[in-house]
């Protein structure tokens, strides 16, 4: 005789299965790579031994250097820029009476995220092109700065909007009641209670600048080579594992922004 | 205790220009004669501490146009717990704003001690609110939540310290000053709530629903807290709530409020013993409502005649003078049973009997078809005891009816 | 009581004092947007008013452009100009490129959300604390670089990758099965890509299901398949659809995924475009067809706009 089984209704049948497949398809692939960083051997897919000299040669490597120095100075500014206009503009554009031309605004704010990546990368090449023909102006690797921050505006945007609308809005009724002035009221209530929001958004914009490839192989100049062109330009030479270990350590760097930001918002959420 | 905000001024201060909202710049109007960090300090301390008069606030613009307050005046003296009593949406917290400033009225004008506030931004006000999510800020202790209001107004740092020490001996808060808001219970946010309020040592302290979020018995307790509070401190208090028993336990005044307007101000027992019109004696209290006819009158008392032939002397509101066909209002525990239903007022047949514990309700079914119910206190020698079905009469206390405006 | 000194329709002083603070509060709140504003108006928006302007010029032959009005570029797209008499012929190569591409993008968005949707309904019913460390573990491939990402997979599929090795180590083949610079390879990358974008929309619409609905539909009788199509999937609607276009969007112009695991064999969009650039010294070309990829991803966004603002409608 069967036991009446208890059944959770939440459940569907196959759904736990798929949800596995889909984690080892998605992390099988980048583990693999990453433990081929550590090949002792010289080809990319066949394993010899565990050996920490890809990573010493990468490190070694002048134009990893460069790349590295590239990729850095173009992150940092561009997520500092990116960061506080969106800052500012959250604060304009969240939880305020409408002005004229707030729609619009908010379009124009999310637009890099709506245009598929590839023709953002030909109409910045084509602007600046076309500023560098007509004027004779080139901002070095400010172009590269320039064009990363038009699109990391929308992602360092959207966790510091998300948490305004979260706070409360009697806290700040409170700190006028209180006789703070708006700017007092703003700088010791609204901000501080605004930083992780802000923390968030600047890790987001750091990793999609600090990845990005498609814009940057079209917009950079000659000696603007980034991490990921540098990879690009590896993959088609004969590979070493020293690929492996450089794209090994880009994915690091991604992990440990996404993770910080991850954990800043989750610890809001509760 | 009066430390600070007691400087005598020569003219009503208005801020030069109306700086809100693009003062975030910095910019900040110096202390004058008569203002305390642009806070404006009223003249002459006169009877009232807040005269609302002939307020209008509207939301809304074109076909989309609401009328929150319709036209409101009322005067709140100097000391007193006035509350602002009425059923959501009647207005009492859109008034509450417009006093704090975080409104601003349509029309009219809020005088605090003789100088209009309204077009003041609220941190230039002497007013401060107790907030009904108490709206602590969630990033400092408790301590540094009391003493915000006396850093915003600049005082000095030693001054700051005995004050706070103060607020928090005064609502038994000192064990947990460093603790962040988020580490202390409901009860105790809005202790610290009500002293981060008191701290500045406002001229008048609005308090908007501050006892909804507690449970029954905290409620009490603190209903308790608030009037000694009030007693200590000698501050006027603004509360706003909808619950008419605490209206009634705790006010000086009452102001019954209803879609916008104010109904009717008076102490508890005037609003409860003579209502004047008939959602004031809906909205407190079980009442019994009866149809009569004026037949004779004589100041403050009408003769009202039932369909039954029976009359009742029975006052009328101040200023109304009643004919004709007349609503009369008797509270349930204002009228008695008598067995005999010639012996009665009106009479009726017994449908219900209720009993509540403390006393019993007897549902009548008037010979005209409408109910009335009687509250009976009940004690260990009840002389008769009655049975549904049984026919009664029902005798009025004197002065129980009342007429009615409407 | 005072009765009222005021006619009603007379703005008292506190009203003229909020109008003019809602003037200034509009005034800084444009002035606080006015720098992000700037930045994407100057070298987001105006860039692609300039390719609008670029598509209708001449080409110039080393790259870049001609002031000189033509239609060329859009006409490249679908004929060519015969050198000898000068006709136009119709020459479907990028078109065909074009409906490549939508057809990669729509097995993409199909296959995503049939892998998709079972993994996000999953996470949804997690408790909790386990349901965190899903959406981390989904969150980090978002979030990772693509280009490595998609290099991973060429380390798989190569001649010498892992699979072949491994098939080959088993014997099951005696040579090497092509995979990489194949459709094969293409689909699987954008797959691969695209998988996470599809699961954290879906999630989050998942995550504030009533699941007390589904008792109720047991109550009812359904049994649960039931359940699943005729409430988890119809009210889950907006998820499906944010996370449809979230990864249709990108796939269809793709640009990293063709370049690496096609080749420069088997082209897609994204990489056409890029060729105009580079090799094809053709920027008018290359705008023309940025403009038509623009054209498709419009069409696809104001479905979106188009549904979701009738599920407003009904509450």
């Amino acid at each position: 005789m069967a036991e009446p089984r208890s059944i959770d209704i939440k459940e569907q049948p196959g759904f736990r299965s798929i949800a596995v497949i889909c984690l080892l398809v998605l992390y099988v692939p980048v583990l693999i790579l990453m433990i081929f960083s550590l090949n002792s051997g010289s080809l990319v897919t066949h394993w010899e031994g565990v050996t920490l000299g890809w990573y010493g040669s990468a490190l070694r490597n002048e134009e990893f250097h460069n790349a590295a120095r590239n990729t850095l100075i173009i992150s940092i500014s561009a997520t500092i820029i990116s960061t506080v206009c969106a800052t500012l503009a959250a604060i304009g554009m969240t939880r305020v009476k409408p002005w004229r031309g707030l729609a619009a605004a908010f379009m124009v704010i999310n637009l890099p995220l709506m245009v598929p990546e590839i023709i953002t990368a030909v109409a910045t090449l084509s602007f600046f092109a076309l500023i560098a023909g007509t004027f004779g102006l080139n901002f070095g690797i400010g172009n590269l700065i320039l064009a990363h921050t038009v699109f990391c505006i929308p992602f360092a945007y959207m966790p510091i909007r998300a948490r305004l609308e979260d706070m409360d809005l009697t806290l700040e009724y409170a700190a006028a009641d209180l006789y703070a002035t708006p700017w007092k009221a703003f700088k010791r209530i609204t901000l501080p209670l605004l930083v992780p929001g802000i923390m968030s958004g600047a890790a987001l914009a750091f990793i999609v600048s600090f990845d990005d490839f498609t814009i940057t192989q079209l917009v950079a100049g000659p000696g603007q080579t980034t991490l990921p062109l540098y990879i690009w330009n590896q993959i088609r030479r004969p590979m070493t594992p020293e690929i492996n270990a450089i794209s090994t350590i880009l994915l690091l760097v991604s992990i440990l922004f996404v993770s910080v930001s991850f954990l800043i918002a989750r610890r809001r959420a509760k | 205790m009066g430390i600070a905000l007691k400087k005598r001024v020569a003219a009503p201060q208005l801020p030069s220009r109306p700086a809100y909202g693009d003062n975030q710049t910095g910019t900040h109007l110096p202390p004058r004669a008569g203002s305390l960090n642009g806070v404006i300090v009223p003249e002459q301390p006169g009877k009232n501490a807040i005269e609302v008069r002939g307020v209008r606030k509207v939301f809304g613009t074109g076909e989309n146009q609401v009328a929150a307050l319709d036209t409101v005046s009322v005067s709140i003296r100097e000391n007193e717990f006035f509350t602002l009593l009425g059923p959501s949406g009647c207005g009492k917290t859109t008034l509450l704003r417009l006093i704090a400033g975080f409104d601003f009225p349509s029309a009219g004008e809020i005088m605090l001690h003789g100088q209009d506030i309204a077009p003041l931004p609220p941190f230039k006000r002497p007013v401060n609110t107790v907030f009904q999510s108490y709206a602590l800020f969630p990033h400092m202790t408790v301590a540094q939540n009391i003493g915000f209001g006396l850093e915003m107004l600049g005082k000095p740092k030693g001054e700051i310290e005995a004050r706070v020490a103060q607020m928090l001996k005064l609502v038994k808060m000192e064990a947990l000053k460093a603790r962040r808001t988020s580490q202390i219970s409901g009860g105790q946010q809005q202790r610290v709530a009500l002293a981060r309020a008191l701290a500045p040592q406002p001229k008048v302290l609005l308090l908007d629903e501050p006892l909804s979020a507690l449970d029954y018995k905290l409620r009490k307790e603190m209903q308790i807290e608030l009037k000694r509070l009030q007693h200590e401190t000698g501050i006027t208090f603004i509360f706003v709530t909808h619950d008419q028993e605490e209206a009634l336990t705790m006010s000086d005044r009452i102001a019954v409020m209803s879609a916008g307007k104010i109904l009717q101000v008076g102490t508890p027992r005037d609003i409860y013993d003579r209502p004047a019109e008939r959602f004031v004696a809906d909205f407190i209290g079980e009442t019994n409502f009866l149809a009569g006819t004026v037949v004779s009158k004589k100041p403050g008392v009408a003769t009202v005649k039932f369909d039954s032939n029976a009359t009742v002397a029975a006052g009328y509101p101040e200023g109304f003078d009643p004919t004709g066909e007349v609503t009369l209002v008797v509270r349930p525990e204002h009228a008695d049973l008598v067995p005999d239903p010639a012996k009665g007022t009106i009479a009726g047949t017994l449908s219900n009997i209720v009993y509540f514990g403390t006393d019993t309700h007897y549902h009548v079914r008037l010979d005209g078809g409408e109910n009335f119910i009687v509250r009976h206190q009940n004690s260990r020698s009840s002389p008769v005891t009655y049975e549904t079905g049984a026919e009664v009469g029902i005798q009025f206390e004197e002065g129980a009816a009342r007429v009615l405006k409407d | 009581m005072t009765t009222a000194t005021l006619s009603p329709t007379m703005p008292s002083k506190a009203a003229l004092f909020e109008a003019q603070a809602v003037k200034a509060g509009a005034r800084r709140n444009r002035l606080l947007s006015l720098p992000a504003l700037l930045i994407i108006g100057i070298f987001g928006v105006l860039p692609l008013l300039i390719i609008c302007v670029y598509s209708f010029l001449a080409a110039a032959p080393y790259g870049g452009v001609q002031w000189r009005f033509s239609t060329d570029a859009y006409l490249n797209f679908l004929f060519q100009r015969d050198i000898f008499d000068d006709t136009l012929q119709f020459t479907p190569d990028f078109l065909i490129i074009y409906l490549r591409s939508f057809l990669f993008a729509v097995v993409t968005t199909i296959i995503c959300l049939l892998l998709g949707f079972p993994t996000a309904y999953f996470m949804a019913t997690r408790p909790p604390a386990q349901r965190n460390w899903w959406v981390l573990l989904i969150t980090i491939p978002f979030w990772s670089n693509l280009l490595v990402r998609t290099l991973a997979i060429m380390f798989i599929i190569r001649d010498e990758g892992l699979i072949n090795n491994a098939l080959l180590g088993l014997g099951v083949i005696d040579k090497p099965i092509t995979m990489l610079y194949t459709n094969f390879a293409i689909q699987l990358g954008l797959l691969y890509a695209f998988l996470p974008f599809m699961v954290l929309p879906l999630y989050s619409s998942l995550e504030k299901l009533d699941f007390r609905l589904i008792e109720a539909a047991y109550d009812l009788y359904a049994t649960r398949r039931q359940v699943l199509w005729r409430v988890i999937i119809p009210l889950s609607k907006p998820g499906i659809i944010a996370g449809c276009l979230l990864v249709f969007i990108p796939a269809l112009g793709a640009y990293v995924t063709p370049l690496i695991l096609g080749g420069g064999v088997h082209l897609m969009i994204g990489d056409l475009i890029a060729q105009q650039f580079g090799s094809g010294r053709n920027w008018p070309l290359g705008c023309a067809q940025a403009l038509i990829l623009m054209a498709a991803v419009l069409v696809a966004l104001f479905f979106y706009v188009r549904n979701t603002s009738g599920k407003v409608q009904h509450g």
